[in-house]
């Protein structure tokens, strides 16, 4: 029994980074534009005030080596918790407070067994299939760069 | 010494006022939009971000537009406002070998796994103008190939470790590095904080740093084994989570500098490293960097002091352009208090001499007059 409760919580881990993730990376526009059309009206309460601040992004020497600092990024972070009782937060790069609380709404209601399919179906899975497509394009450009160089024999 | 001033207030306010007038322009011509800063001056903003140490496209290209595009004052009216900032903490290191690639060069080998991808670079133009820019030119889509760049795209340095060609590099430990933006700088300097303080540091000084080496002063010896440029995933882990979530992704630039030998006795030559990473697309600046991060490593590879790039005091002292700016600007604040003191000095200095005033040597105007 515990073994499956640990292995249950484990799933839930990882579904919650991969949906916080995807909530993190999308622009606010595409968000709000999914979620208009689910025309849902879950009441819900603060309990930590959409934030702005920073984090301190970390590389290594050399890709592997020690740490070091090497600048901060602009984030916003807020929690909610819902009628339900249940609670979501979200940390987002930026400085939108209105993607901060409403991803942290959308955290909260992907917990909740009776919202969740709804929104991963009809949120989390087109954000996904965009931020995919986009990365894919990209990459796709740049391999339209691959170069391959040929050395000259020089001098006799 | 630097006495204030009171006074002037209606003067500074209708110099501001001036300033603004001059920062729009003419009315005639469309006012710049933020969107057409962070859409068309990327380059720009990718300077401002990496410099002012905050990475934040939307409040660069403000402060790009508020400096008139003087980009040293937009690095400082950034850095100014992260200071307003709380910190909720720091990322997992990044893993650069995870980037989605969008540019990856290497000048050492041709062939190497994953291939070479220009990207988006300046290198092969041929830096002729292109006047059908200045005709608003539609510019054509960029192609796709059929498929994404390797997924495997392993670091150049990191080929070469496991021959055991290239120094390993310093081994990762739990302390948390120093932190330049908590504590000031003490030397010696550790490599985390020379890495922090150059990745902030002005591009033109570091520039000058790396081409000085280049000839001769300070010389080592630099391959660029990997430059590589793309977009990261940044990993946070809240205090209520307990696990690491994806907060957003930035696009970095990394420089992998190969250098010339060391070996002794008991470790046989090896190329050695020079490292240089960036926010943003910023390759002049990450190769430069790559290039002074070897020159200042003389403790750790027992080489003497012998040029200004190796010298760390130096380098890191002068680096912060927001520091030098601020110190060789503030001599444009009136000081005349501090310089009466002065005049009275200098005339008391020449009265006691008693000067013949027959013999006062003559500015070369007057020279070339009387001549």
């Amino acid at each position: 029994m515990k073994r499956a409760n640990e292995q249950k919580n484990r799933t839930t881990e990882i579904n919650r980074r991969s949906w916080l993730s995807i909530l993190a990376k999308s622009p606010l526009s595409e968000i709000q534009a999914l979620w208009n059309k689910l025309e849902l009206n879950p009441e819900w309460e603060l309990i930590r005030k959409p934030e702005i601040g920073m984090v301190m992004v970390q590389g290594r020497t050399g890709g592997n080596g020690k740490a070091f600092n090497l600048g901060e990024v602009t984030i916003t972070r807020a929690a909610v918790r819902l009628k339900n009782g249940n609670a979501g937060l979200s940390y987002v790069q930026g400085r939108s407070k209105k993607q901060a609380e409403l991803c942290a709404v959308l955290d909260a209601m992907l917990q909740t067994p009776a919202s969740h399919l709804q929104i991963f179906d009809n949120l989390i899975t087109p954000l996904k299939e965009t931020l995919e497509e986009l990365r894919a394009q990209r990459s796709k450009k740049a391999a339209n760069t691959k170069v391959n160089f040929f050395t000259m024999a020089r001098g006799h | 010494m630097y006495v204030a001033v009171k006074g002037g207030e209606s003067a500074i306010k209708n110099s501001q006022e001036l300033l603004a007038e001059e920062r729009r322009g003419d009315k005639n011509v469309k006012e710049l939009t933020l969107d057409q800063i962070q859409n068309q001056l990327s380059l720009s903003l990718d300077r401002v971000m990496a410099e002012a140490s905050l990475y934040d496209r939307e409040l660069a290209a403000l402060a790009v537009k508020q400096s008139c595009g003087d980009l040293v004052e937009a690095i400082f009216l950034l850095r100014a406002y992260r200071t307003t900032l709380p910190r909720f903490g720091t990322t997992v290191p990044i893993e650069t070998a995870n980037m989605s690639i969008r540019r990856r060069i290497s000048a050492t080998f041709k062939d190497l796994p994953g291939g070479q991808v220009l990207g988006p670079s300046f290198d092969y133009t041929h830096r002729l103008l292109d006047f059908s820019l200045a005709a608003n030119g539609d510019v054509p889509e960029a192609m796709e190939a059929d498929g994404t760049v390797d997924r495997n795209m392993p670091r150049v340095t990191d080929l070469l470790n496991n021959e055991g060609l290239i120094e390993e590099e310093t081994a990762e430990d739990d302390n948390e590095p120093f932190d330049l933006t908590r504590e000031s700088l003490k030397f010696p300097a550790d490599r985390p904080a020379r890495l922090q303080n150059l990745a902030r540091g002005d591009e033109g000084f570091l520039l000058a740093l790396a081409y000085s080496t280049q000839r001769g002063w300070g010389r080592n010896h630099p391959f660029a084994g990997e430059i590589r440029m793309g977009e990261l995933s940044i990993e946070f882990i809240p205090d209520e989570l307990g696990f690491s979530i994806e907060i957003g992704e930035i696009t970095i630039t990394e420089c992998q500098m190969i250098n010339q030998f060391k070996g002794s006795s008991d470790i046989p030559a090896q190329f050695t490293r020079g490292y240089g990473l960036s926010f943003g697309h910023n390759e002049r600046k990450t190769m430069a960097m790559g290039i002074v991060d070897r020159a200042l490593r003389t403790r750790e590879l027992d080489e003497h002091v012998q040029a200004p790039a190796q010298d760390e005091e130096f380098v890191l002292s002068h680096s912060c352009n927001v520091e030098a700016s601020g110190f060789v600007q503030h001599l444009k604040l009136p000081h005349y208090v501090d310089f009466q003191s002065e005049l009275v000095t200098v005339r008391a200095l020449r009265g006691e001499a008693n000067i013949d005033k027959t013999n006062i040597v003559k500015p070369i105007s007057d020279i070339a007059a009387t001549e």
